[in-house]
């Protein structure tokens, strides 16, 4: 039995399926090192994140997978569902194992977990693109907090910035630590040293500009003016916008009165 | 100052939401000048309506002064409401601060006609220019166009806009005469057709010179209100189809009829007609992604679609001939027409069945809903049913259950006693 332990990267989980080839060694477990409990039974094998090794893994798989399949593969991780690295080895393991292509056995456990997983996390990077509302401090940085359920802020990061090219915008994962600035140039990853209250919702009165609480005002009064009453279909609704997303939506906030 | 345009966007709001349209996809519009926005591939819903619409834009009539009188529309001249209009400049202000702060796509621009048609499309255009050339704003713009209005500013439109659309709102020419007797088919056809001509050309101009004008890259959709005249659901559909053949249209929508109006031109009815508009919309799906022709979904003898069972169960059940579907061996055009079988589990199961034969755990881990599937098919031979229902049969027991312990008509009593309640 071997348990092995890695620092949480990507690249570190890479060197992990690198190490296990290497000792023809199959692992029974992967864990995180902060969280891997000590073992009575079997061997742990602490895996040191290595550039070059990463490296190796992921361009055999580039010979072997589409480069759709990569991306799925990579959502995987950033699912951070409990078991997401077994899932993972067992399907680079797979697709190494297999003379054809395994892109789309569903009938393999492994590659229709990877299949949903991804699902699950395009769904949240969609709904993340959709739901992220800025608020534009007095420094005219457009902000906005995020809690998202998986970890997403590095795949919706390219359609902001080519969106938002003449703003300079933040977003903040608030359960995870860290943001993306733009600075007009490029966006980088940022992690504040003081953190965000926790928590979502509106930044202080005197850190926004006075026409935000105008347009805020005007997006509620035209939410409101564009429901058809006699349509009213709350299920359909909430189907659409789950109540734990609403502490996103300055349209579901409440309404000031003038 | 924000008094006056809050008041302005609850009227014009309030005014624009009974058109359907809400798509922000299909546009190419690249952020290549560093400006704000970008509309290229998928569009995105910010927000859903408490009706369960998707809010994608901000969908605003630029003034709700009208000088014709359509018995449907809540905007008709001889309507006692609260009258406004816009400034251009309002409009765009309204747009690039929404858009900024991610609550819309974009902007969808209808309007009442006030002067003449040629007046208002004139604002329209106008409005769409600016946000183009003087904000640099690429995301996405649906203008639509004014019955009426002339070749050139619809043809100006299409440089700025992603999407155009002309509603035709009445299904056939004789409701039209009645209700809204001002418009004629002919002007609302006619810059339809001219819309369709500018977009195939500017495609091959396209092909020719990739410098060349790109002409409304979304295409052109329009809305049929259903429920306000007699039309009954073959009509309907017969002309959506014709509309899609022939006018090579991305979308029509379909508007169940919100009673706006207790005019005596039309019907009385107190609840807008919302299971039938959503039967004709999955009709209208089966056409565009299903390969289905109009002539196999509705005819003659069937000329309404039934409100009970979707379409494609419909047609299943009438149909059963074809079945059962052998999914290990089917065409996927085949396994499309499987009622409760989608386009994403079609594909799956194309896919999957390239490794190993199939059964129904496969179909079950890989999220296939066999509810109304598992009549239809089979999987290595097997079958999940032990019996061969009757058509009838089938119908019940999806409708009301396996055990179908209770009879139909008495669920249809506690349902109507339901909505009394």
């Amino acid at each position: 039995m071997y348990f092995y332990t890695y620092d949480g990267s990507f690249e570190g989980l890479l060197t992990v399926v690198f190490e296990a080839f290497e000792r023809k060694a199959w692992p029974t477990a992967i864990a995180q090192e902060q969280v891997a409990q000590p073992v009575i039974f079997g061997e742990t094998i602490v895996v040191v994140t290595d550039e070059e090794k990463a490296q190796r893994v992921w361009k055999g798989l580039g010979k072997r997978l589409s480069e759709a399949a990569l991306h799925q593969l990579y959502h995987t991780y950033l699912w951070e569902q409990q078991g997401f690295e077994q899932i993972i080895f067992d399907y680079i393991k797979l697709a190494f194992n297999s003379a054809q292509t395994i892109e789309g056995n569903y009938t393999a456990p492994c590659v229709l977990q990877v299949q949903q997983a991804a699902k699950q996390v395009h769904r949240e990077k969609h709904r993340m693109e959709a739901f992220v509302r800025f608020q534009k401090t007095t420094d005219e940085l457009y902000y906005a907090h995020i809690e998202p359920d998986f970890n997403v802020l590095p795949l919706i990061i390219r359609h902001f910035t080519k969106r938002y090219a003449d703003q300079r915008w933040a977003i903040y994962d608030t359960r995870r630590c860290y943001g993306a600035f733009y600075d007009l140039q490029s966006t980088q990853f940022i992690t504040l040293d003081v953190a965000p209250r926790k928590g979502l919702g509106v930044l202080p009165e005197s850190a926004v500009m006075e026409e935000e609480h105008t347009y805020k005002q005007l997006w509620q009064v035209y939410f409101d003016h564009v429901n058809i009453p006699e349509r009213k279909n709350p299920k359909l609704h909430l189907r659409h916008i789950p109540k734990r997303y609403w502490k996103y939506l300055s349209e579901k906030q409440p309404r000031r009165l003038a | 100052m924000n008094e006056k345009i809050t008041e302005k966007l609850k009227i014009l709001a309030d005014a624009a939401k009974y058109d359907v349209s809400c798509s922000s996809s299909g546009g190419k519009r690249k952020n290549t000048n560093k400006g704000l926005g970008n509309a290229e591939g998928m569009g995105i819903c910010h927000s859903y309506t408490e009706d369960g619409r998707c809010v994608s834009l901000l969908k605003i009539l630029l003034t709700n002064h009208c000088i014709y009188d359509c018995a449907y529309c809540v905007t008709r001249k001889s309507n006692d409401i609260k009258r406004a209009a816009f400034t251009v400049q309002e409009v765009v202000d309204l747009t690039i601060n929404f858009y900024r702060r991610n609550y819309i796509e974009g902007l969808f621009l209808s309007s009442g006609i006030f002067s003449n048609p040629d007046y208002t499309m004139e604002r329209l255009v106008r409005i769409a220019k600016k946000l183009r050339q003087e904000e640099k704003f690429n995301g996405y713009i649906h203008l639509k166009t004014i019955p009426g209005a002339s070749d050139e500013l619809i043809k100006e439109a299409g440089l700025y806009a992603d999407r155009l659309s002309v509603n035709i709102e009445l299904p056939s020419e004789q409701s039209l005469v009645k209700l809204a007797p001002e418009k004629n088919y002919t002007e609302i056809l006619l810059p339809m057709s001219n819309i369709s001509q500018q977009l195939v050309q500017a495609k091959e101009e396209q092909k020719l010179f990739k410098s060349a004008p790109s002409f409304a890259p979304a295409g052109q959709s329009t809305q049929l209100i259903v429920g306000a005249s007699a039309e009954n659901d073959q009509q309907i559909l017969q002309l959506s189809s014709d509309l899609y053949k022939n006018y090579s249209l991305k979308r029509v929508y379909y508007s169940g009829y919100v009673p706006v109006s207790a005019d005596n031109r039309l019907p009385i009815i107190t609840e807008p007609p919302i299971i039938r508009e959503n039967r004709i919309y999955q009709a209208d799906w089966l056409m565009r992604f299903y390969g289905f022709d109009v002539k196999e979904i509705l005819d003659d003898q069937n000329p309404h679609l039934d409100l009970d069972i979707d379409p494609k169960l419909s047609w299943a059940l009438r149909n059963r001939h074809v079945f059962p579907v052998e999914l290990n061996t089917a065409d996927y055009e085949m396994i499309l027409r499987v009622p409760g079988i989608g386009v994403k589990s079609a594909k799956k199961i194309v896919s999957a069945r390239r490794f190993a034969a199939l059964n129904f755990e496969h179909l079950r881990q890989m999220g296939v809903v066999l509810k109304r599937a598992k009549y239809f098919i089979t999987c290595n031979h097997k079958s999940l049913q032990p019996y061969d229902f009757d058509s009838q049969r089938i119908r019940n027991k999806i409708l009301f259950g396996d055990g179908a312990l209770r009879s139909p008509l008495l669920t249809q009593q506690l349902d109507l006693f339901k909505q009394v309640g």
